[in-house]
């Protein structure tokens, strides 16, 4: 059963990470691409927890950690730097 | 009890795999960037919520191993995503309604902020170096 949800699930958000590629190059602006690139990275942690459900080990967790974090500081670092053409004042 | 079990962290799954599409659905679907802020916010953030929720029970139960990865990916993640959100629609605001070098399209002055004296601190000065940016 859990194995049939799994697949579904993947498959789901693969199809997720697509619709977000497109509009990554579909933009218009670059406030868009950066709110596409997050969506990505949000959606690339959940892979990444259920293909560790899927290979039954807990060492994708880190990556997944470290992906939450780097992810969210990247998107504040591109706003600000939109907003103020610069990142480190 | 195994089974009812299997079945609700399947159920989760399924749910969570089904915001995230939905989600993403909706930022690829909608027409501009301030309803499109509404999909990733909170569908996506709702579906990798499941995930964890349904990872967070799968793993005691199959191979009797407790980790707090799960609960620190959800604690950070629900407390990231508002804060990007919102700064992804100051920079849309603060680049549509521009006030310096403003492009052709802008018809409509940016909106005073609260307060006597004050004004948006995307505009204020730079403490170090007014030159840089050539705002004063």
């Amino acid at each position: 059963m859990i194995d049939i949800a799994l697949k579904i699930a993947l498959a789901c958000v693969a199809l997720a990470m697509l619709l977000n590629l497109w509009s990554l190059l579909k933009g218009p602006t670059a406030p868009d691409r950066i709110l596409a690139l997050d969506t990505m990275v949000i959606n690339a942690i959940a892979f990444i927890m259920l293909f560790g459900i899927f290979a039954d080990t807990t060492v994708f967790f880190e990556a997944a950690l470290l992906m939450a974090m780097v992810g969210f500081v990247s998107t504040v670092a591109y706003t600000k730097f939109l907003l103020r053409g610069d990142i480190v004042e | 009890m195994t089974t009812l079990l299997d079945a609700l962290v399947a159920f989760l799954i399924v749910l969570g795999g089904a915001f995230a599409l939905i989600g993403s659905w909706g930022l690829a679907r909608l027409p501009s960037l301030m309803t499109r802020l509404h999909g990733p916010t909170k569908a996506t953030t709702l579906g990798v919520g499941g995930i964890l929720l349904a990872s967070m029970a799968w793993f005691p139960l199959h191979s009797q191993e407790w980790s707090s990865h799960e609960l620190l990916i959800t604690l950070f993640l629900f407390l990231s995503a508002p804060i990007s959100a919102n700064m992804i629609a100051k920079s849309y605001i603060h680049r549509r309604f521009r006030r310096y070098s403003a492009p052709e399209d802008v018809e409509t002055e940016l909106p005073a902020p609260p307060g006597e004296g004050t004004d948006w601190a995307t505009f204020g000065s730079s403490k170090f170096d007014d030159t840089r940016t050539g705002r004063s």
